[in-house]
């Protein structure tokens, strides 16, 4: 019913082959310009392209989640969010449950990796954890699933990695360009001098400009990207207000990511680089403003992709979903709230159990007074391996 | 000659055509049989989790026999239709789903045992299972769409017809209401 997938394959494959023409075109001009050999140019740019693939394919999991400090867990350590993730697994009929991580950050914000759907992640911060209720957390795991689902995660590592190369090329050619023309080394050869130096200007418009054409393309799919994964998450849950009201709660915190940085950006359910008050819809962005995906979320009258393009259609005036995706059902019938009012109560609970398991994580002992039932958390550098309760002076053992 | 060749061309091509057509339908099929086996692996969870809960809560919940009594019927119920068709099971299985809500609703009235971790941990994996029932029913049923409107659609609907692939039953739960999200709802009933 709703086969995004496929209509996806193909826009990818038509950014990747547009980002992949830019590269080599670079190449060819930075071999023409050094050394009148296009060719070789664009087996360089090719090979550079190459390396930096393999390091993102093979490892780029792995320097993510290294990178921003992420912690696997298990049921164990947090049933609540493990459920969550597994539901979202099941409603979107993904073969695998991804593992789950945990970056130990107030701000709040989640990603998905995962080249293969073999091996993929659901990652979120504390601070995440801490301020949604089960619905909430529930929209923000469905839109990280739904990167996995829509493969979305491949084709913004290859995108990125092409991205990536071509800056890369671009600013070395530029530099060596200048170093070149200051150091009085004119073109060698004689007779072309006229094609060189046309050559020499067209490669310096291009090294100014493909980077900058690159990033707005890829920025601009990232962007499209995001509206299609809410879409998605809507219909996984079945509750768009799921995540409407996540993004508010996202957007009204002021915490940054630690470790954040612009090449790892696009992964994230919101931008880790917001800035307060920029609301206006910008062209050298990875997300789509969070107000507006709110008001889109809101606007939906149902569940399904159909229902999730009239909301954008009535936000945005224009259209966004595949139409491949929109063929089967119309529209979908959202469900209720699972939750009562959410109580203070809850929210203190929810605190705890968060802190509760970051501790442990970290080799902190949680022990109980077996006397008055006080909680101690005992750092794993306590020496002693008893103390007297404060309470009530009853002997605690650390286990 | 040349006409000759025409001919087996569109052999070759209407071959084709089939092959992609039947192994579709065949792939199709299976999924909604895996979506089926999802659900069950749901089902059978809940079926574990339930003496678990009963245990834990018998002492909690003097007063409440009648009310422990019906979540045990239910099951016994639900666990002797498993092999029904669809309808039938899901007909069983709304039954336990609500009774081991009103369950979970009576124990809100019980301080004692909301104090009990054995317990919460219990209700945490009992709501998400709910929620995983759900889930899964959600995801058997866009399979099922999908298929039957695969079977239904020509040119599709030929070959289903000739190689006899029924149309999948949805899963669908009695009442309009049980529809709604697997409410754990910590309110008095009235």
């Amino acid at each position: 019913m709703w086969e995004q997938i496929r209509s996806n394959q193909m826009r990818s494959a038509f950014l990747i082959g547009i980002l992949g023409a830019l590269l080599l075109l670079v190449g060819y001009f930075l071999g023409q310009a050094f050394a009148q050999n296009g060719i070789a140019g664009i087996i360089i740019a090719a090979a550079v392209w190459a390396f930096m693939l393999l390091i993102a394919f093979f490892q780029g999991d792995n320097i993510l989640l290294s990178v921003s400090g992420a912690k696997k867990i298990t049921p164990d350590n947090n049933p609540r969010l493990y459920n969550v993730v597994e539901e979202m697994k099941i409603a979107s009929g993904l073969e695998k449950m991804p593992e789950v991580y945990i970056i130990d950050d107030p701000a709040m914000n989640a990603f998905a990796t995962g080249r293969s759907k073999d091996k993929t992640a659901v990652t979120v911060t504390s601070g995440l954890l801490q301020s949604l209720n089960r619905d909430e957390l529930q929209g923000v795991v469905a839109h990280e699933i739904s990167h996995i689902k829509n493969r979305d995660v491949l084709l913004m590592s290859l995108a990125g990695v092409l991205l990536g190369t071509i800056v890369l090329l671009a600013w070395y050619g530029t530099r060596i360009m200048f170093f070149s023309g200051m150091s009085g080394r004119r073109s060698s050869s004689k007779g072309s001098g006229g094609s060189q130096v046309l050559i020499l200007v067209v490669a310096l418009v291009l090294m100014i400009l493909a980077p900058i054409a690159a990033q707005l393309l890829y920025y601009a799919v990232s962007r499209k990207r995001e509206y299609l994964a809410d879409a998605s998450g809507a219909l996984y849950t079945r509750y768009p207000e799921g995540l409407a009201s996540a993004l508010e709660k996202l957007a009204a915190s002021t915490k940054q990511l630690k470790n954040a940085n612009q090449a790892t950006a696009p992964m994230y359910t919101i931008n880790p680089f917001r800035k307060e008050g920029r609301e206006a819809t910008d062209l050298t962005s990875t997300h789509p403003p969070i107000s507006e995906r709110i008001r889109i979320l809101r606007a939906m009258a149902g569940a399904s992709p159909a229902d999730y393009e009239r909301a954008y259609e009535q936000v945005k005036h224009q259209k966004i979903i595949p139409a491949s995706a929109l063929a089967a059902a119309d529209s979908v019938s959202m469900r209720a709230p699972s939750a009562e009012k959410e109580t203070e109560a809850d929210r203190l609970a929810r605190t705890r159990e968060t802190s509760d398991m970051m501790l442990r994580m970290n080799n902190y002992n949680i022990v109980t007074c077996s006397n008055c039932g006080t909680k101690y958390k005992i750092p794993p550098d306590f020496p002693d391996p008893s103390f007297n309760c404060a309470h009530c002076g009853n002997t605690v053992k650390i286990k | 000659m040349i006409a000759l060749w025409i001919v087996l061309g569109i052999l070759a091509l209407l071959i084709i055509i089939y092959i992609a057509i039947y192994n579709g339908l065949v792939g199709l099929r299976n999924q909604v049989k895996n979506a089926w086996a999802q659900i069950d692996v749901q089902l059978k969870r809940r079926f574990d989790l339930i003496p678990n809960l009963v245990e834990t809560v018998k002492g909690y919940m003097e007063h409440e026999r009648g009310t422990l009594e019906a979540v045990t019927k239910a099951r016994a119920l639900a666990e002797k239709v498993q092999t029904a068709g669809a309808a039938e099971r899901a007909k069983a299985e709304g039954e336990l789903g609500s009774a081991l809500a009103r369950l979970l609703a009576v124990a809100e009235a019980y301080p004692n045992l909301k104090a009990n971790e054995n317990f919460l941990a219990l209700q945490e994996q009992l709501t998400s299972t709910e929620n995983k029932i759900s889930f899964s029913r959600q995801f058997y049923n866009d399979t099922v769409l999908r298929y039957n409107n695969q079977t239904q659609m020509f040119p599709s609907n030929i070959i289903a017809g000739m190689m006899n692939f029924k149309a999948g039953e949805f899963f669908e739960t009695a009442a309009p209401a049980e529809r709604e999200a697997p409410k754990v709802s910590f309110q008095q009933p009235k």
